[in-house]
């Protein structure tokens, strides 16, 4: 196998160093001036609602891109002049499902472990087959595999050339909680061994797997760290009520001051605010016996929609 | 960007990618088939037209009074244009077999002497007949004015030489496609029809397909150069232009009876130059179309021009200039001339090679711009 970069510099502990990273199309900047540091061997959680930029720079750090300013390095490869060399060892999981429908498993990965030149390419077939469990399946169609096994044979095309850097686009969108889990343990895995991954989700579950976190709104990144550091980033307070009529006190609290996200879940309801003050006297002018009133840690959701909404008012 | 070198390897990985994608998809593959042999069908029956000012060279031994009457009376028929003056037979025989006339006037060096003795002197007119739409109206012409274009010098006491067979004896010779069967010029010409045709659609689908898929981006992240991918893909269909071409041959040997005077051999070879320019243009086209409508759209308009402007349809000579220009650009138009060479005349490859030079320039700024537009990124 390639040998590790002969052109990073020695001892650098990134696998990505970035920084001002930006990318136009047209008029819209949709990578604003980002910097990232994501040391090698961690997995790295990257969350942003849709058309936030994620995915644009994602293709930025694989050489899909060219960034219009910034500049950095990806396992030690400059991302404006190495792209060559950076994708000979990155793996890199679209978004999309975007292997060929009408060749089988097997003949997908042998097209992409040619594509990579691997010396001995049936045994890295082989190994990547048994190691994700499709070795039974290797002669099925990839179009008529259900959501879940595609995702597999993804993940088993972007490992094959043994990449040192794994970029994975929302990997587990559409697929089923309990394949979910065992794409985790995966990934975990594969970290131990020593592989960088950085991973898009929508799923606060797994934002909560990560190593490390960063949130992106309209091409910002605007919290990064660990999950304990984007909690504290935002200094949000949440209340939890139960009770009977909390639509109607839903509805009668929103617009009061301090009062910022009023989310239902189940039969209870969270409130939250990043004015302490302002939104427990609030809460205090709607008290009602009824209700029982519970101040708990806010949840990494809250954390985002609260970081969104302040983008929205900043930026949008 | 010393890791991105061509290799082979990669080239093949596509090449053998594209060929299992065939065998799976049937439908295609049965239309690359049945294509040519639904269009020979269609295409047996004949196209007329009456196409003027026909190149035309004069081997005039004599240049009396009577002669020079003769060939102005050809000249204001309006069918022949004096473009060559040939001194031997083989020289006229030479400039017919080119393509560059289509009929060599050959007048006798006792014509004059031998029409005043009333001895009905002969006149030889030989014409390329290889497509019989563009010489059967302008030998038409010849006859009428060979009865009659004398009827004002033939006056006084020369009124006498007016015979009832007319003054002169007229005989034509249709070279090449001596009964003039409009199929033998027809059925060859298909081969580059439909080559166009099923090679510029399928190769215009291969990269918008990748892209409509989301195998693009894929195929982007991974070491593969722009070349491996284009050739690549070009590399398959060629095999499968070959089979259309033998279809063709087998069509034209069997259900038409058309002669085949050249080398197969040639044939099969030139062919590869005309496969591989269309193919370039397919791939161009998959390069500038946004999805897979379009890229069948752009392989319409250019099968267009080439199936009207190309002298498939109608004589090349009986187009008007500017369309004549459209069509000398076409790989189509050469190529048709090049197998009606080597079928009908039995050219050899230096008379072909005048038109293996714009097949070659069109592969050339094709594949070019291919490359050039195919995006190694997506930006």
């Amino acid at each position: 196998m390639p040998p590790p970069p002969a052109a990073a510099p020695p001892g650098s502990d990134f696998a990505i160093d970035v920084t001002g990273v930006t990318k136009r199309f047209g008029s819209k900047t949709v990578v604003n001036a980002i910097d990232l540091r994501v040391r090698r061997g961690e997995i790295y959680g990257f969350l942003g609602p849709n058309g936030s930029g994620k995915t644009t720079f994602i293709r930025m750090l694989c050489g899909l891109l060219t960034p219009d300013a910034g500049t950095g390095t990806c396992l030690g490869y400059d991302v404006r002049t190495q792209q060559s060399d950076i994708k000979r060892h990155v793996g890199y999981m679209t978004q999309k499902f975007s292997y060929y429908e009408d060749l089988s498993i097997r003949e997908n990965l042998d097209f992409i472990a040619r594509l990579y030149d691997l010396p001995d390419r049936r045994a890295a077939v082989q190994r990547s087959l048994e190691r994700l469990g499709l070795a039974n399946r290797s002669h099925q169609l990839a179009g008529q595999l259900s959501g879940g096994w595609k995702q597999r044979l993804s993940l088993a095309a972007c490992l094959i050339h043994s990449p040192q850097l794994l970029l994975l686009d929302e990997p587990t969108a559409g697929v089923d909680p309990k394949a979910r889990r065992e794409f985790w343990d995966e990934i975990h895995r594969l970290a131990a061994e020593g592989l960088t991954v950085l991973i898009t989700t929508h799923y606060m579950d797994e934002a909560e797997r990560c190593h490390r976190l960063a949130y992106l709104a309209y091409g910002k990144l605007l919290t990064h760290g660990t999950l304990d550091d984007v909690l504290a980033s935002v200094r949000l307070t949440t209340w939890t009520v139960t009770g009977p009529d909390l639509l109607d006190l839903a509805k009668k609290i929103r617009s009061l001051p301090g009062i910022e996200q009023v989310v239902a879940f189940g039969t209870t309801l969270h409130v939250s605010g990043r004015d302490a003050a302002a939104l427990e006297a609030s809460l205090t002018s709607v008290r009602d016996p009824r209700h029982e009133w519970n101040k708990i840690r806010s949840g990494l959701e809250d954390v985002f929609i609260s970081l969104m909404d302040s983008a929205k008012d900043n930026f949008a | 960007m010393s890791a991105s070198r061509f290799t082979l390897h990669r080239l093949w990985a596509i090449v053998l990618k594209e060929f299992i994608q065939m065998k799976r998809d049937r439908v295609t593959f049965g239309m690359m088939v049945g294509i040519p042999l639904m269009q020979l069908m269609l295409f047996g029956f004949a196209i007329n037209s009456d196409p003027k000012h026909l190149p035309t060279a004069l081997r005039a031994a004599d240049q009396g009074p009577f002669a020079r009457t003769f060939v102005a009376a050809l000249r204001t028929s309006g069918y022949f244009t004096l473009t060559h003056e040939a001194t031997t037979e083989a020289e006229a025989r030479r400039l017919l077999q080119l393509g560059e006339v289509q009929f060599v006037i050959n007048i006798p060096e006792d014509f004059s002497r031998r029409l005043l003795r009333g001895e009905r002197p002969t006149l030889l007119i030989e014409a390329d007949a290889t497509d019989p739409s563009a010489t059967g109206p302008a030998l038409n012409a010849v006859r009428a004015i060979a009865d009659h274009v004398l009827d004002r010098d033939l006056t006084g006491p020369l009124a006498r030489l007016h015979a009832k067979a007319g003054p002169i004896d007229l005989q034509l010779h249709a070279h090449y496609n001596p009964e003039n069967i409009t199929q033998y010029n027809v059925v060859p010409g298909l081969m580059g029809v439909v080559l166009t045709m099923t090679m510029v659609i399928i190769t215009a689908l291969a990269i918008t397909r990748e892209r409509e898929r989301g195998t693009m981006e894929n195929l982007l992240s991974t070491p593969v150069r722009p070349i491996e991918v284009m050739l690549g893909k070009i590399l398959p269909y060629i095999v499968v232009g070959y089979i259309q071409v033998t279809l063709i041959l087998v069509a034209s040997h069997f259900v038409f009876h058309v002669p085949m005077i050249g080398s197969l051999p040639l044939l099969y070879a030139v062919s590869l130059l005309f496969i591989a320019a269309n193919l370039a243009m397919g791939i161009t086209f998959s390069t500038l179309a946004k999805n897979q409508l379009q890229a069948v759209q752009m392989a319409f308009f250019f099968f267009l021009p080439s199936i009207l402007l190309s002298g498939f349809m109608f004589p090349f000579r009986g187009m008007p200039e500017w369309a004549q220009w459209v069509g000398s650009v076409l790989p189509n138009t050469h190529y048709l001339r090049i197998v009606r060479g080597i079928l009908l005349k039995g050219n050899g490859l230096a008379e072909i090679t005048p038109h293996l030079w714009p097949l070659l320039a069109f592969l050339v700024v094709a594949m070019a711009i291919g490359v050039k537009r195919y995006r190694q990124t997506l930006d």
